[in-house]
């Protein structure tokens, strides 16, 4: 499976109260959900993201609250992946339960900017930075996750466990 | 290879060996979620096409968050989660009035018991730590596999033992245990990890302390905050209402001798004096004597974090006899309904209405920026909730400074950050 698309670049530390705030937490609907997300950080983030866009971050991408509803409007607004050098736990079983795709790569981080063209090989464990010119490549999925990814999320699983 | 408490949670449910890094599927004990995290859950099952719950008597759900219903949004997502708790027959559906914030009612009312793996579609789920259970936070899709299927993927976690000596100064408490301790770890400091808290400071503190501190591993970025069962977590797990009716059996999950850590630190804190998180993450953490001439506007005592029996009575052995600055208003969050009524037991309402508290219904409104304590442009607040990023309880220029609540209560009295000490 591979992803490609323009980066959107953000720090360290983004926590999911900046993701999705606290006053659209009632919201279930995805297209209201997109219409908010990230605008705390960059109120004009939903306009200026094209679908099939990358977030790129520094250190611990998601911190704080279990808010499924910011992993869920990243999605609503069209980020395909999420590149970061660490993410928060929950956010990062969020995302994977979700469909999300997300990566760790440091060394892909320091030299990404905002605009960059990425291409990211799930399964190959490749990062391809066409702006730059430069190749990057992280630590596969664990088994467990790979399936739960190849089943779009954990709904597969679940639905395949109560199938049994 | 002896087990620190998580690895014999986890190995115990899982019924096999385990080791940090494996992933295990594990049946859950309880899997609880609030009115926003469940009625995404609920939305989730819907769209699966599943109908049935794998147990109703292993599901709690609490509304909390906007609730008593803010507007006519939260109202509508209450009433999803009361018609599937009905529809289902939930055994732990909370209604307000008979509850207050989730992380304050499990434990309270045993909902949750040592040994257990809970998970909460909310991040504070790891407050039970506090009774030697494995609670953690994870989102609603995960609670909706939890409710149709009864289990959980699970990552073993690296375990980290923090250790505290020492003999506490007055007017320091759990809260600045925890603060000092993610100043020196930082928000991502245990990521993924179990913290275990040990040592001797904790023979002079209650349990509401070990609330706080579990609570706030989160902050650290850990996967759980545990706590070992000694006769003061007894005492209260078996003075809760559903340990008196059902006499359920638990088990205790006591570290072995030879457990690995992959980090470990002690903290003597004898000297340690009353600190305080400034904004905006609760990393950024100063000793209260740093502060001067701190304005404030608003300031929250209680919630999840600090809202415990003993909390409210530290807020009010200031409060007696003072009343709060005229600039400053002051919110009183018990963290249930039980706590509310323990106060009124001990005479603290009067207490804090006298000095000109608003004394709230159990709520997470301010905590979250919901309702009922919301803060304006530039505003300053003063609380003991465990999060201050930027527009948490509020606008998006407003400040928080996270304390102890008998700094949140001295500082309400002065009109600015300041220590019990000045009055
Ligand atoms: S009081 Fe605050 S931190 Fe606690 S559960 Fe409610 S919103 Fe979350």
């Amino acid at each position: 499976m591979e992803i490609k698309g323009k980066v959107y670049r953000v720090g360290e530390n983004i926590n999911t109260d900046v993701i999705m705030p606290g006053r659209w937490c009632h919201l279930t609907d995805d297209a209201e959900l997109a219409k908010h997300c990230m605008e705390d950080l960059d109120a004009d983030f939903a306009k200026k993201i094209s679908t099939g866009d990358i977030i790129v971050a520094d250190d611990n991408f998601g911190c704080g609250s279990s808010r499924e509803v910011a992993p869920l409007s990243m999605k609503a607004v069209g980020i395909d992946a999420v590149v970061a050098k660490s993410f928060a736990r929950i956010f990062y079983r969020n995302s994977i339960n979700i469909g999300l795709p997300i990566f760790e790569s440091p060394e892909c981080v320091d030299v990404t900017e905002a605009g960059d063209e990425l291409e990211i090989d799930m399964f190959g464990g490749k990062i391809i930075n066409h702006t730059k010119g430069k190749e990057f490549t992280f630590a596969p999925f664990p088994p467990f996750m790979k399936t739960i990814i190849e089943k779009g999320g954990l709904k597969g699983l679940v639905l395949e466990k109560l199938g049994e | 290879m002896g087990y620190t408490i998580a690895e014999k949670i986890l190995a115990e449910h899982a019924g096999c060996e385990v080791t940090p890094g494996q992933i295990v599927n594990v049946p859950v004990d309880m899997a609880m979620a609030n009115e926003l995290s469940a009625a995404l859950a609920i939305k989730e099952l819907n769209n699966w096409g599943i109908d049935k719950l794998a147990d109703p008597n292993k599901v709690c759900l609490i509304p909390d968050h906007f609730q008593p219903a803010k507007d006519i949004n939260a109202a509508g997502i209450a009433k999803v989660v009361r018609d599937f708790a009905r529809k289902h027959d939930v055994k732990y559906y909370l209604e307000v009035g008979r509850a207050g914030i989730e992380h304050a009612v499990i434990p309270l009312e045993g909902i949750v018991l040592p040994g257990q793996i809970m998970v909460g579609g909310d991040s504070h789920t790891c407050t039970a730590g506090a009774i030697n259970s494995f609670a953690t936070g994870v989102g609603s899709t995960d609670i909706a596999g939890a409710w149709a299927t009864g289990e959980v993927w699970l990552k073993v976690p690296q375990s980290a033992r923090l250790t505290y000596t020492g003999k506490l100064r007055p007017h320091v408490y759990g809260k600045d245990l925890i603060l000092h301790t993610l100043k020196d770890l930082g928000t991502a400091g245990a990521t993924y990890m179990a913290i275990e808290y040990q040592g001797d400071v904790f023979e002079q503190l209650p349990m509401s302390d070990r609330f706080t501190m579990a609570n706030m591993a989160i902050e650290a970025g850990a996967k759980a905050g545990l706590f070992q069962f000694d006769d003061k977590t007894r005492e209260l797990v078996e003075s809760t209402p559903r340990y008196k009716s059902d006499k359920p059996d638990y088990t205790i999950a006591s570290p072995d001798a030879d457990a690995v850590y992959a980090m470990e630190r002690t903290y003597d804190v004898s000297d340690l004096e009353p600190q305080v998180a400034c904004p905006f993450s609760p990393d950024n953490v100063k000793n209260l004597s740093a502060l001067h001439n701190v304005k404030i506007d608003q300031v929250v005592i209680g919630a999840c974090t600090n809202g415990w029996i003993e909390d409210l009575q530290r807020a009010a052995d200031i409060f007696n006899g003072r009343t709060a600055h005229p600039d400053v208003r002051v919110i009183i969050l018990p963290g249930s309904q039980m706590i509310a009524r323990q106060a009124c037991d001990l005479g603290l309402p009067q207490i804090f209405i006298d000095a000109g508290c608003v004394f709230s219904t159990s709520t997470c409104g301010p905590c979250i920026g919901g309702h009922m304590g919301v803060l304006g442009e530039k505003e300053v607040c003063v609380s003991t909730t465990n999060r201050n990023f930027a527009g948490r309880m509020g606008h998006l220029s407003s400040e928080v400074y996270l304390t102890n609540p008998a700094v949140a209560a001295a500082s309400a009295v002065l009109g600015r950050i300041g220590s019990p000490d000045e009055l």
